[in-house]
């Protein structure tokens, strides 16, 4: 009775002390792929083949899905919005939805799920195989050479796919409540641009995109760095990947969310 | 340098994500709007300014002008003083007046401002002198059951 008492407080102390260790390491990991972002950057073509990878490999999956949320934002904004007779607000509910809130926020999960799972991958594999520390016999720095480019071609696509998914996601909500359902092509746009604001919700889901990125794009290289070197480990750290992006998304977003929006 | 297709490609999309930032700022945002940093302010006071926030519009004859900077309370009158930056291009008389109207039946509040007769007009730092405050619904609706009473009372004397 008094033995299973003990583990289990041994195990939530070893739970709590080895989280506040991997955040520990996490962070020194993050200070060093910052330091040596400026040698990584002398080959920028490196980080153009991240762009390339993380970004416009993710463009169809951003385009075709933001369209269909806004599609679905148009029609039921639409159907609710009718009932109150002003149909037209559907311009202003989609646009708001989607630069406030969901660009940033399902762009940053499929970001997650789509360029972080692969990020995590292939650093665990690198590590398993022994690849960095060939690197390193070699005298080439793994950090300049792959994980810095890799932070920095997830930081500057996600803002650029958050943005193209809420354009995509405003165009679906066009697309099915000007084009289809017949709302007054007029009153759609105007009565979007007369309530939202460039600073208040443009500028603030930006911020919001730029820190999502970030936080995306250093869980993953951080899981696949501190990933076990076997098999197992590598697909248990890709998993902790995606769980631990969604749910930082989320929390960060509450967070930001709370500074931004609150007040007048 | 030897130029890839991948280059082009991660060209395509920073362009793309370019021109979705833009797209957002100017044709959803109001980023293009009126932005009346050079205009003059003046100041008008309420009574009750009822839900009027900072940035809303001020119209006249249905048409922006300019916009509410600042709200603040007046400790020693108990009034709401509303600072508005008006465009320059558009000068308003002395004695025009200012009102706080609603945008639809539950819409927005904001300011509308009707032109007076004045030949001087106003200028930077200027208070308006004639205002109309925003209608509260409850007391709209308070005077409007004391007005029934009164005209129960009248009337149910009549008829004894």
């Amino acid at each position: 009775m008094i033995d299973t008492f003990n583990s289990g407080i041994r195990l939530v102390g070893h739970r709590t002390i080895n989280a506040v260790w991997r955040l520990g390491a996490a962070t020194r990991f993050m200070g060093i792929v910052l330091a040596r972002s400026a040698m990584s950057f002398r080959r920028f073509q490196l980080t153009l083949d991240e762009i390339h990878f993380a970004g416009v490999l993710s463009l169809i999956i951003i385009i075709v899905s933001g369209t269909f949320v806004g599609l679905v934002l148009g029609l039921q904004g639409y159907e609710t919005l009718k009932r109150y007779g002003s149909a037209e607000a559907v311009g202003t509910l989609v646009a708001l939805a989607l630069v406030r809130e969901l660009g940033p926020v399902v762009a940053a999960l499929l970001f997650a799920s789509r360029a972080g799972s692969a990020m995590t991958a292939e650093i665990g594999i690198m590590k398993s195989t022994e690849q960095l520390s060939a690197m390193e016999m070699m005298a080439v720095d793994p950090f300049a050479r792959v994980i810095s480019p890799m932070f920095w071609g997830g930081f500057i696509s996600m803002p650029l796919l958050a943005a193209i998914f809420s354009v995509m996601g405003i165009f679906g909500g066009y697309l099915i409540t000007v084009v289809i359902i017949g709302v007054d092509s007029g009153a759609f746009w105007s009565q979007m641009q007369a309530s939202v604001d460039f600073r208040g919700d443009v500028l603030n889901g930006i911020i919001k995109s730029i820190v999502f990125g970030a936080a995306v794009t250093s869980i993953a290289l951080f899981e696949g760095y501190d990933a076990p070197p076997t098999a197992e480990g590598v697909s248990r750290a890709v998993t902790r990947t995606v769980v631990t992006s969604a749910l930082a998304v989320l929390a960060l977003d509450f967070v930001l969310t709370a500074f931004m929006f609150t007040g007048v | 340098m030897k130029r890839t297709t991948l280059d082009l490609w991660v060209g395509i999309f920073v362009t793309a994500g370019v021109v979705a930032l833009f797209i957002l700022a100017l044709k959803v945002g109001n980023a293009s709007n009126v932005s009346v940093s050079d205009g003059y302010k003046v100041i008008a006071e309420f009574d009750n300014i009822g839900g009027l926030k900072v940035r809303a519009p001020v119209k006249s004859a249905g048409v922006v002008v300019g916009r509410v900077e600042g709200i603040a309370l007046d400790t020693r009158s108990f009034r709401a003083n509303v600072i508005m930056r008006i465009d320059k291009h558009y000068p308003f008389p002395k004695d025009s007046s200012a009102s706080i109207l609603t945008a639809g039946l539950l819409g927005e509040q904001y300011v509308g401002m009707d032109g007076g007769g004045d030949e001087q007009n106003l200028n930077d730092g200027d208070r308006i002198k004639i205002t109309q405050s925003a209608i509260v619904l409850e007391k709209v609706i308070g005077q409007f059951l004391y007005g029934k009473a009164a005209e129960n009372n009248s009337g149910g004397g009549d008829k004894k």
